[in-house]
Protein backbone atom coordinates (compact mmCIF):
# COMPACT_ATOMS: atom_id res chain seq x y z
CA UNK A 1 0.00 0.00 0.00
CA UNK A 2 2.91 2.32 0.78
CA UNK A 3 4.24 1.74 -2.71
CA UNK A 4 0.86 2.78 -4.14
CA UNK A 5 0.71 5.87 -1.93
CA UNK A 6 4.04 7.11 -3.30
CA UNK A 7 3.12 6.80 -6.96
CA UNK A 8 1.21 9.32 -9.07
CA UNK A 9 -1.89 7.20 -8.50
CA UNK A 10 -1.61 7.86 -4.76
CA UNK A 11 -1.06 11.58 -5.34
CA UNK A 12 -4.00 11.70 -7.75
CA UNK A 13 -6.27 9.88 -5.31
CA UNK A 14 -5.18 12.17 -2.47
CA UNK A 15 -5.91 15.24 -4.61
CA UNK A 16 -9.32 13.83 -5.54
CA UNK A 17 -10.08 13.27 -1.87
CA UNK A 18 -8.98 16.80 -0.95
CA UNK A 19 -11.14 18.33 -3.70
CA UNK A 20 -14.11 16.27 -2.49
CA UNK A 21 -13.56 17.61 1.03
CA UNK A 22 -13.33 21.14 -0.39
CA UNK A 23 -16.64 20.59 -2.20
CA UNK A 24 -18.20 19.33 1.04
CA UNK A 25 -16.90 22.35 2.94
CA UNK A 26 -18.28 24.65 0.24
CA UNK A 27 -21.73 23.04 0.53
CA UNK A 28 -21.61 23.41 4.34
CA UNK A 29 -20.57 27.04 3.88
CA UNK A 30 -23.52 27.68 1.54
CA UNK A 31 -25.93 26.80 4.34
CA UNK A 32 -23.98 28.26 7.26
CA UNK A 33 -22.62 31.57 6.06
CA UNK A 34 -24.22 34.44 4.20
CA UNK A 35 -23.27 34.83 0.58
CA UNK A 36 -21.48 38.02 -0.35
CA UNK A 37 -23.57 39.20 -3.31
CA UNK A 38 -20.95 41.76 -4.23
CA UNK A 39 -18.29 39.05 -4.61
CA UNK A 40 -20.70 36.73 -6.44
CA UNK A 41 -21.67 39.44 -8.95
CA UNK A 42 -18.01 40.34 -9.52
CA UNK A 43 -17.15 36.68 -10.15
CA UNK A 44 -20.12 36.32 -12.51
CA UNK A 45 -18.89 39.37 -14.40
CA UNK A 46 -15.34 38.00 -14.49
CA UNK A 47 -16.36 34.51 -15.60
CA UNK A 48 -19.33 35.40 -17.80
CA UNK A 49 -18.78 38.80 -19.38
CA UNK A 50 -15.00 38.55 -19.63
CA UNK A 51 -15.23 35.14 -21.31
CA UNK A 52 -17.43 36.42 -24.14
CA UNK A 53 -14.78 36.69 -26.85
CA UNK A 54 -13.42 33.21 -26.12
CA UNK A 55 -16.87 31.62 -26.10
CA UNK A 56 -18.13 33.47 -29.18
CA UNK A 57 -15.12 32.46 -31.27
CA UNK A 58 -15.15 28.87 -29.99
CA UNK A 59 -18.89 28.38 -30.51
CA UNK A 60 -19.12 30.06 -33.89
CA UNK A 61 -16.08 28.51 -35.53
CA UNK A 62 -16.82 25.03 -34.14
CA UNK A 63 -20.32 25.24 -35.64
CA UNK A 64 -18.91 26.43 -38.97
CA UNK A 65 -16.25 23.70 -39.20
CA UNK A 66 -18.67 21.02 -38.08
CA UNK A 67 -21.26 22.23 -40.61
CA UNK A 68 -18.77 22.20 -43.47
CA UNK A 69 -17.28 18.78 -42.58
CA UNK A 70 -20.71 17.19 -42.12
CA UNK A 71 -21.87 18.61 -45.44
CA UNK A 72 -18.80 17.21 -47.26
CA UNK A 73 -19.64 13.70 -46.03
CA UNK A 74 -23.44 13.90 -46.22
CA UNK A 75 -23.36 15.38 -49.71
CA UNK A 76 -21.96 12.07 -50.99
CA UNK A 77 -25.13 10.28 -49.91
CA UNK A 78 -27.52 13.14 -50.76
CA UNK A 79 -28.28 13.99 -47.13
CA UNK A 80 -27.32 17.66 -47.33
CA UNK A 81 -30.33 18.90 -45.40
CA UNK A 82 -29.45 16.76 -42.37
CA UNK A 83 -26.24 18.75 -41.90
CA UNK A 84 -27.59 21.24 -39.35
CA UNK A 85 -29.27 18.46 -37.36
CA UNK A 86 -25.86 16.86 -36.81
CA UNK A 87 -24.34 20.23 -35.93
CA UNK A 88 -27.17 20.93 -33.50
CA UNK A 89 -27.13 17.56 -31.68
CA UNK A 90 -23.31 17.60 -31.46
CA UNK A 91 -23.18 21.17 -30.23
CA UNK A 92 -25.97 20.66 -27.69
CA UNK A 93 -24.86 17.45 -26.05
CA UNK A 94 -21.09 17.29 -26.59
CA UNK A 95 -19.12 20.05 -28.27
CA UNK A 96 -20.90 23.01 -26.68
CA UNK A 97 -20.40 21.99 -23.02
CA UNK A 98 -17.00 20.33 -23.48
CA UNK A 99 -15.35 23.08 -25.54
CA UNK A 100 -16.84 25.84 -23.38
CA UNK A 101 -15.66 23.95 -20.29
CA UNK A 102 -12.15 23.62 -21.71
CA UNK A 103 -11.96 27.26 -22.76
CA UNK A 104 -13.21 28.44 -19.36
CA UNK A 105 -10.78 26.06 -17.63
CA UNK A 106 -7.99 27.76 -19.57
CA UNK A 107 -9.12 31.31 -18.90
CA UNK A 108 -11.01 31.28 -15.60
CA UNK A 109 -9.50 28.20 -13.90
CA UNK A 110 -5.99 29.51 -14.49
CA UNK A 111 -6.93 32.97 -13.18
CA UNK A 112 -8.54 31.50 -10.04
CA UNK A 113 -5.50 29.32 -9.33
CA UNK A 114 -3.02 32.15 -9.95
CA UNK A 115 -4.95 34.63 -7.77
CA UNK A 116 -5.43 32.26 -4.85
CA UNK A 117 -1.87 30.92 -5.11
CA UNK A 118 -0.50 34.47 -4.98
CA UNK A 119 -2.70 35.13 -1.95
CA UNK A 120 -1.32 32.01 -0.33
CA UNK A 121 2.37 32.75 -0.87
CA UNK A 122 1.93 36.34 0.34
CA UNK A 123 0.12 35.05 3.46
CA UNK A 124 -3.13 36.80 2.49
CA UNK A 125 -5.08 33.56 3.03
CA UNK A 126 -3.55 33.23 6.51
CA UNK A 127 -4.49 36.88 7.12
CA UNK A 128 -8.09 36.04 6.18
CA UNK A 129 -8.08 33.23 8.71
CA UNK A 130 -6.71 35.48 11.46
CA UNK A 131 -9.59 37.86 10.71
CA UNK A 132 -11.97 35.03 11.66
CA UNK A 133 -12.96 34.46 8.04
CA UNK A 134 -13.14 30.95 6.64
CA UNK A 135 -11.26 30.95 3.30
CA UNK A 136 -13.89 28.65 1.80
CA UNK A 137 -16.68 31.11 2.70
CA UNK A 138 -14.88 34.08 1.25
CA UNK A 139 -12.83 32.65 -1.62
CA UNK A 140 -14.36 29.38 -2.79
CA UNK A 141 -18.13 29.80 -2.47
CA UNK A 142 -18.53 32.94 -4.66
CA UNK A 143 -16.30 31.41 -7.35
CA UNK A 144 -18.04 28.04 -7.23
CA UNK A 145 -21.53 29.55 -7.41
CA UNK A 146 -20.52 31.93 -10.19
CA UNK A 147 -19.00 29.06 -12.21
CA UNK A 148 -22.15 26.95 -11.72
CA UNK A 149 -24.27 29.82 -13.05
CA UNK A 150 -21.91 31.15 -15.74
CA UNK A 151 -20.94 27.88 -17.43
CA UNK A 152 -24.49 26.82 -18.45
CA UNK A 153 -25.17 30.34 -19.75
CA UNK A 154 -21.91 30.45 -21.70
CA UNK A 155 -22.60 26.95 -23.03
CA UNK A 156 -26.10 27.95 -24.16
CA UNK A 157 -24.51 30.90 -25.93
CA UNK A 158 -21.86 28.71 -27.60
CA UNK A 159 -24.53 26.21 -28.72
CA UNK A 160 -26.71 28.97 -30.18
CA UNK A 161 -23.79 30.55 -31.98
CA UNK A 162 -22.58 27.17 -33.24
CA UNK A 163 -25.95 26.29 -34.73
CA UNK A 164 -26.34 29.81 -36.15
CA UNK A 165 -22.88 29.72 -37.70
CA UNK A 166 -23.54 26.22 -39.09
CA UNK A 167 -26.77 27.52 -40.63
CA UNK A 168 -25.01 30.48 -42.25
CA UNK A 169 -22.27 28.27 -43.69
CA UNK A 170 -24.82 25.68 -44.90
CA UNK A 171 -27.21 28.11 -46.55
CA UNK A 172 -25.02 30.95 -47.79
CA UNK A 173 -21.73 29.17 -48.47
CA UNK A 174 -22.68 25.60 -49.37
CA UNK A 175 -26.10 26.34 -50.89
CA UNK A 176 -28.24 23.93 -48.84
CA UNK A 177 -32.00 24.52 -48.86
CA UNK A 178 -32.70 26.73 -45.84
CA UNK A 179 -36.21 25.47 -45.05
CA UNK A 180 -35.34 21.75 -44.99
CA UNK A 181 -32.06 22.45 -43.18
CA UNK A 182 -33.86 24.29 -40.37
CA UNK A 183 -36.81 21.91 -40.28
CA UNK A 184 -34.55 18.82 -39.96
CA UNK A 185 -32.55 20.51 -37.25
CA UNK A 186 -35.72 21.09 -35.20
CA UNK A 187 -36.95 17.57 -35.95
CA UNK A 188 -33.85 15.72 -34.77
CA UNK A 189 -32.80 17.95 -31.89
CA UNK A 190 -34.66 16.99 -28.74
CA UNK A 191 -35.08 18.79 -25.45
CA UNK A 192 -33.00 16.08 -23.84
CA UNK A 193 -29.98 17.04 -26.00
CA UNK A 194 -30.15 20.60 -24.69
CA UNK A 195 -30.77 19.41 -21.12
CA UNK A 196 -27.78 17.01 -21.25
CA UNK A 197 -25.53 19.83 -22.48
CA UNK A 198 -26.65 22.22 -19.76
CA UNK A 199 -26.36 19.61 -16.99
CA UNK A 200 -22.85 18.76 -18.18
CA UNK A 201 -21.85 22.42 -18.24
CA UNK A 202 -23.19 22.90 -14.70
CA UNK A 203 -20.94 20.05 -13.56
CA UNK A 204 -17.95 21.37 -15.54
CA UNK A 205 -18.40 24.75 -13.86
CA UNK A 206 -17.97 23.04 -10.50
CA UNK A 207 -14.90 21.15 -11.73
CA UNK A 208 -13.17 24.30 -13.05
CA UNK A 209 -13.86 26.33 -9.89
CA UNK A 210 -13.01 23.58 -7.41
CA UNK A 211 -9.80 22.47 -9.13
CA UNK A 212 -8.70 26.11 -9.53
CA UNK A 213 -9.44 26.93 -5.88
CA UNK A 214 -7.83 23.74 -4.60
CA UNK A 215 -4.67 24.16 -6.64
CA UNK A 216 -4.41 27.84 -5.69
CA UNK A 217 -4.97 27.35 -1.98
CA UNK A 218 -2.55 24.42 -1.79
CA UNK A 219 0.25 25.69 -4.01
CA UNK A 220 3.95 25.36 -3.27
CA UNK A 221 6.15 28.22 -2.15
CA UNK A 222 7.30 31.14 -4.28
CA UNK A 223 6.83 32.08 -7.90
CA UNK A 224 7.42 28.49 -8.99
CA UNK A 225 4.57 27.32 -6.77
CA UNK A 226 2.20 29.87 -8.29
CA UNK A 227 3.22 28.88 -11.82
CA UNK A 228 2.83 25.20 -11.12
CA UNK A 229 -0.57 25.68 -9.48
CA UNK A 230 -1.80 27.60 -12.53
CA UNK A 231 -0.58 25.00 -15.00
CA UNK A 232 -1.88 22.08 -12.96
CA UNK A 233 -5.25 23.74 -12.55
CA UNK A 234 -5.71 23.97 -16.33
CA UNK A 235 -4.33 20.50 -17.01
CA UNK A 236 -6.29 18.70 -14.28
CA UNK A 237 -9.60 20.46 -14.88
CA UNK A 238 -9.31 19.86 -18.65
CA UNK A 239 -8.51 16.18 -18.18
CA UNK A 240 -11.30 15.80 -15.62
CA UNK A 241 -13.78 17.42 -18.01
CA UNK A 242 -12.76 15.13 -20.87
CA UNK A 243 -12.87 11.94 -18.78
CA UNK A 244 -16.06 12.79 -16.94
CA UNK A 245 -17.70 13.71 -20.25
CA UNK A 246 -17.62 10.06 -21.31
CA UNK A 247 -19.31 8.87 -18.13
CA UNK A 248 -21.78 11.74 -18.16
CA UNK A 249 -22.72 10.96 -21.77
CA UNK A 250 -23.44 7.34 -20.83
CA UNK A 251 -25.26 8.06 -17.58
CA UNK A 252 -27.26 11.08 -18.74
CA UNK A 253 -28.08 9.29 -22.00
CA UNK A 254 -29.41 6.34 -20.02
CA UNK A 255 -31.43 8.61 -17.74
CA UNK A 256 -33.00 10.63 -20.55
CA UNK A 257 -33.67 7.55 -22.71
CA UNK A 258 -35.69 5.98 -19.91
CA UNK A 259 -37.76 9.15 -19.35
CA UNK B 1 -3.74 33.57 28.85
CA UNK B 2 -1.77 31.41 26.42
CA UNK B 3 -0.25 28.10 27.39
CA UNK B 4 1.71 25.76 25.14
CA UNK B 5 2.45 22.26 26.37
CA UNK B 6 5.06 19.96 24.84
CA UNK B 7 4.45 21.16 21.29
CA UNK B 8 5.97 19.10 18.50
CA UNK B 9 5.89 19.92 14.82
CA UNK B 10 7.69 18.59 11.79
CA UNK B 11 7.37 19.27 8.07
CA UNK B 12 8.06 15.97 6.34
CA UNK B 13 11.26 14.65 7.88
CA UNK B 14 12.29 18.10 9.14
CA UNK B 15 11.57 18.38 12.87
CA UNK B 16 11.03 22.08 13.69
CA UNK B 17 9.65 22.10 17.24
CA UNK B 18 10.43 19.31 19.68
CA UNK B 19 8.57 19.67 22.94
CA UNK B 20 8.16 23.43 23.29
CA UNK B 21 6.32 24.56 26.43
CA UNK B 22 5.57 28.13 27.46
CA UNK B 23 3.04 30.22 29.32
CA UNK B 24 2.10 33.82 28.57
CA UNK B 25 -0.06 35.69 31.06
CA UNK B 26 -2.82 38.11 30.04
CA UNK B 27 -1.44 41.59 29.35
CA UNK B 28 2.13 40.33 29.19
CA UNK B 29 4.51 41.30 26.41
CA UNK B 30 6.69 38.39 25.32
CA UNK B 31 9.34 38.37 22.64
CA UNK B 32 10.47 35.14 21.01
CA UNK B 33 13.96 35.34 19.52
CA UNK B 34 16.04 32.78 17.68
CA UNK B 35 18.01 32.24 14.51
CA UNK B 36 16.37 32.26 11.11
CA UNK B 37 14.69 28.92 10.54
CA UNK B 38 14.57 28.08 14.25
CA UNK B 39 10.78 27.77 14.18
CA UNK B 40 9.75 31.12 15.72
CA UNK B 41 7.08 31.88 13.12
CA UNK B 42 5.94 28.25 13.18
CA UNK B 43 5.44 28.52 16.94
CA UNK B 44 3.56 31.82 16.53
CA UNK B 45 1.24 30.32 13.91
CA UNK B 46 0.39 27.48 16.28
CA UNK B 47 -0.89 30.00 18.84
CA UNK B 48 -3.66 31.16 16.51
CA UNK B 49 -4.33 27.76 14.93
CA UNK B 50 -2.86 28.55 11.50
CA UNK B 51 -0.81 25.38 11.92
CA UNK B 52 -1.77 22.20 13.72
CA UNK B 53 0.96 20.45 15.74
CA UNK B 54 1.93 16.79 15.51
CA UNK B 55 1.64 16.55 19.30
CA UNK B 56 1.09 18.79 22.30
CA UNK B 57 -1.49 21.32 23.42
CA UNK B 58 -2.17 24.99 22.78
CA UNK B 59 -4.49 26.46 25.39
CA UNK B 60 -6.08 29.85 24.83
CA UNK B 61 -7.86 31.00 28.00
CA UNK B 62 -7.89 27.35 29.08
CA UNK B 63 -9.40 26.06 25.82
CA UNK B 64 -7.30 23.59 23.85
CA UNK B 65 -7.38 24.63 20.18
CA UNK B 66 -5.41 21.64 18.89
CA UNK B 67 -7.62 19.44 16.76
CA UNK B 68 -10.25 22.15 16.24
CA UNK B 69 -11.39 22.45 12.64
CA UNK B 70 -11.32 25.73 10.76
CA UNK B 71 -14.90 26.61 11.66
CA UNK B 72 -14.44 25.85 15.37
CA UNK B 73 -11.37 28.08 15.37
CA UNK B 74 -13.22 31.15 14.06
CA UNK B 75 -14.54 32.34 17.47
CA UNK B 76 -11.14 31.67 19.08
CA UNK B 77 -9.44 33.81 16.43
CA UNK B 78 -11.65 36.77 17.32
CA UNK B 79 -9.47 37.09 20.42
CA UNK B 80 -6.42 37.61 18.21
CA UNK B 81 -4.96 40.16 15.89
CA UNK B 82 -1.89 39.35 13.84
CA UNK B 83 0.68 41.43 12.01
CA UNK B 84 2.41 39.40 9.31
CA UNK B 85 6.00 39.70 8.21
CA UNK B 86 5.02 41.10 4.80
CA UNK B 87 1.90 42.79 6.25
CA UNK B 88 -0.26 40.45 4.06
CA UNK B 89 -2.61 43.26 3.03
CA UNK B 90 -5.30 42.27 0.54
CA UNK B 91 -3.85 43.85 -2.58
CA UNK B 92 -7.17 44.09 -4.42
CA UNK B 93 -8.63 46.31 -1.68
CA UNK B 94 -8.03 49.85 -0.50
CA UNK B 95 -6.55 50.58 2.93
CA UNK B 96 -10.03 51.28 4.34
CA UNK B 97 -11.38 48.01 2.94
CA UNK B 98 -8.40 46.14 4.40
CA UNK B 99 -8.75 47.61 7.87
CA UNK B 100 -12.55 47.34 7.94
CA UNK B 101 -12.59 43.86 6.36
CA UNK B 102 -13.77 41.95 9.42
CA UNK B 103 -16.56 44.46 10.12
CA UNK B 104 -17.81 44.31 6.54
CA UNK B 105 -17.87 40.52 6.71
CA UNK B 106 -19.87 40.64 9.95
CA UNK B 107 -22.49 42.99 8.48
CA UNK B 108 -23.52 44.07 11.94
CA UNK B 109 -22.26 47.62 11.67
CA UNK B 110 -23.38 50.55 9.54
CA UNK B 111 -21.02 51.83 6.84
CA UNK B 112 -20.52 55.09 8.74
CA UNK B 113 -19.63 53.24 11.95
CA UNK B 114 -17.13 51.05 10.06
CA UNK B 115 -15.65 54.20 8.52
CA UNK B 116 -15.32 55.79 11.96
CA UNK B 117 -13.61 52.72 13.45
CA UNK B 118 -11.25 52.39 10.48
CA UNK B 119 -10.27 56.05 10.80
CA UNK B 120 -9.71 55.57 14.55
CA UNK B 121 -7.48 52.52 13.96
CA UNK B 122 -5.47 54.38 11.33
CA UNK B 123 -5.13 57.28 13.77
CA UNK B 124 -3.56 54.91 16.32
CA UNK B 125 -0.86 53.94 13.82
CA UNK B 126 -0.35 57.58 12.79
CA UNK B 127 -1.65 57.13 9.26
CA UNK B 128 -4.68 59.37 8.89
CA UNK B 129 -6.29 60.14 5.52
CA UNK B 130 -4.90 57.24 3.51
CA UNK B 131 -8.14 55.24 3.42
CA UNK B 132 -8.45 55.35 -0.37
CA UNK B 133 -4.92 54.26 -1.18
CA UNK B 134 -4.10 50.77 -2.47
CA UNK B 135 -1.38 48.67 -0.75
CA UNK B 136 0.80 48.99 -3.87
CA UNK B 137 0.97 52.76 -3.24
CA UNK B 138 2.37 52.33 0.29
CA UNK B 139 5.96 51.99 1.52
CA UNK B 140 7.07 48.94 3.52
CA UNK B 141 6.70 50.75 6.84
CA UNK B 142 3.24 52.08 5.93
CA UNK B 143 2.12 48.59 4.95
CA UNK B 144 3.19 47.30 8.35
CA UNK B 145 1.28 50.11 10.05
CA UNK B 146 -1.86 49.39 8.02
CA UNK B 147 -1.43 45.70 8.87
CA UNK B 148 -1.23 46.67 12.53
CA UNK B 149 -4.35 48.85 12.21
CA UNK B 150 -6.17 45.87 10.68
CA UNK B 151 -4.97 43.64 13.52
CA UNK B 152 -6.17 45.97 16.28
CA UNK B 153 -9.37 47.37 14.79
CA UNK B 154 -11.36 44.53 16.36
CA UNK B 155 -9.80 45.37 19.75
CA UNK B 156 -8.41 41.85 20.27
CA UNK B 157 -7.10 40.53 23.57
CA UNK B 158 -3.91 39.17 22.03
CA UNK B 159 -1.78 40.65 19.23
CA UNK B 160 0.81 38.49 17.47
CA UNK B 161 3.67 40.15 15.60
CA UNK B 162 5.65 38.09 13.08
CA UNK B 163 8.99 39.82 12.42
CA UNK B 164 7.45 43.31 12.64
CA UNK B 165 10.64 45.22 11.83
CA UNK B 166 12.28 42.92 9.29
CA UNK B 167 13.22 44.73 6.09
CA UNK B 168 12.65 48.21 7.51
CA UNK B 169 15.22 50.94 7.99
CA UNK B 170 16.19 51.68 11.64
CA UNK B 171 14.01 54.79 11.89
CA UNK B 172 10.89 53.07 10.56
CA UNK B 173 11.71 50.01 12.70
CA UNK B 174 11.84 52.30 15.72
CA UNK B 175 8.42 53.72 14.87
CA UNK B 176 7.00 50.19 14.65
CA UNK B 177 8.50 49.40 18.09
CA UNK B 178 6.81 52.49 19.47
CA UNK B 179 3.50 51.47 17.93
CA UNK B 180 3.76 48.00 19.47
CA UNK B 181 4.23 49.66 22.87
CA UNK B 182 1.42 52.13 22.19
CA UNK B 183 -0.99 49.32 21.27
CA UNK B 184 0.06 47.32 24.33
CA UNK B 185 -0.47 50.23 26.71
CA UNK B 186 -3.58 51.74 25.13
CA UNK B 187 -5.54 48.52 24.61
CA UNK B 188 -3.92 46.46 27.40
CA UNK B 189 -3.37 43.56 25.01
CA UNK B 190 -1.16 40.52 25.39
CA UNK B 191 1.68 40.89 22.87
CA UNK B 192 3.71 38.07 21.39
CA UNK B 193 6.51 39.34 19.16
CA UNK B 194 8.68 37.09 17.04
CA UNK B 195 11.86 38.82 15.97
CA UNK B 196 15.59 38.54 15.53
CA UNK B 197 15.96 42.30 15.91
CA UNK B 198 17.65 42.66 19.30
CA UNK B 199 16.68 46.32 19.62
CA UNK B 200 13.01 45.45 19.21
CA UNK B 201 13.37 42.55 21.64
CA UNK B 202 14.88 44.77 24.31
CA UNK B 203 12.38 47.61 23.86
CA UNK B 204 9.05 45.79 23.62
CA UNK B 205 9.61 42.62 25.66
CA UNK B 206 8.79 42.22 29.32
CA UNK B 207 10.05 38.67 28.91
CA UNK B 208 12.26 37.14 26.23
CA UNK B 209 12.25 33.49 25.14
CA UNK B 210 15.05 32.16 22.98
CA UNK B 211 14.26 29.30 20.67
CA UNK B 212 17.20 27.07 19.79
CA UNK B 213 17.56 23.46 18.66
CA UNK B 214 13.76 23.09 18.44
CA UNK B 215 13.20 24.00 22.12
CA UNK B 216 13.03 27.05 24.40
CA UNK B 217 16.72 27.42 25.21
CA UNK B 218 16.65 30.49 27.42
CA UNK B 219 13.99 32.61 29.09
CA UNK B 220 14.09 35.72 31.22
CA UNK B 221 13.57 39.44 31.42
CA UNK B 222 15.39 41.56 28.82
CA UNK B 223 18.01 42.48 31.44
CA UNK B 224 18.57 38.81 32.32
CA UNK B 225 18.88 37.77 28.69
CA UNK B 226 21.10 40.67 27.66
CA UNK B 227 23.42 40.10 30.62
CA UNK B 228 23.40 36.32 30.21
CA UNK B 229 26.76 34.58 30.39
CA UNK B 230 25.58 31.66 28.24
CA UNK B 231 27.89 31.59 25.19
CA UNK B 232 25.10 30.70 22.77
CA UNK B 233 22.82 33.48 24.02
CA UNK B 234 25.67 35.97 23.97
CA UNK B 235 26.66 34.94 20.48
CA UNK B 236 23.11 35.49 19.24
CA UNK B 237 22.67 38.84 21.00
CA UNK B 238 25.99 40.15 19.77
CA UNK B 239 25.53 38.69 16.31
CA UNK B 240 28.80 36.79 16.19
CA UNK B 241 29.09 34.37 13.29
CA UNK B 242 31.45 31.53 12.58
CA UNK B 243 31.77 30.83 8.89
CA UNK B 244 32.78 27.24 9.57
CA UNK B 245 29.29 26.59 10.93
CA UNK B 246 26.82 26.73 8.07
CA UNK B 247 23.91 27.63 10.36
CA UNK B 248 25.73 30.69 11.66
Amino acid sequence: MNFLANTWVGTWLEGLGQITLLAKEAIVSLFRSRISWRDLIYQLYFMGVKSQSVVIITGAFTGMVLGAQTYFQFHKVKMDTATLAVVSVSMCSELGPVLTGLMVAGRVGAAIAAELATMRVTEQIDALRTLATHPVDYLVVPRLLAAHIALPLLTAEAITLGIGAGYVVGVYLLGIDATYLWSNMLKYTSTSDVAIGLIKSFIYGGIVALVGCYKGMNCGEGAEGVGRATTESVVYSSITILISNFFLTLSLGAVFNTL
Amino acid sequence: MIEVRDLKKSFGSNLVLDGVSLRIEAGESVVIIGRSGSGKSVLLKHLIGLLQPDAGQVLIDGEDIVGMNERELLPVRRKFGMLFQGAALFDSMTVAENVGFAFRRDRQMSASEIQRRVAAALEVVDLPDIEDKKPSELSGGMKKRVGLARAIVYQPQIVLYDEPTTGLDPIVADSIDQLILRVRDRFEVTSVVVTHDMRTARRVGQRILMLHEKKIYAAGTPDEIFSSGDPLVRRFIEGVSDLKEPQF
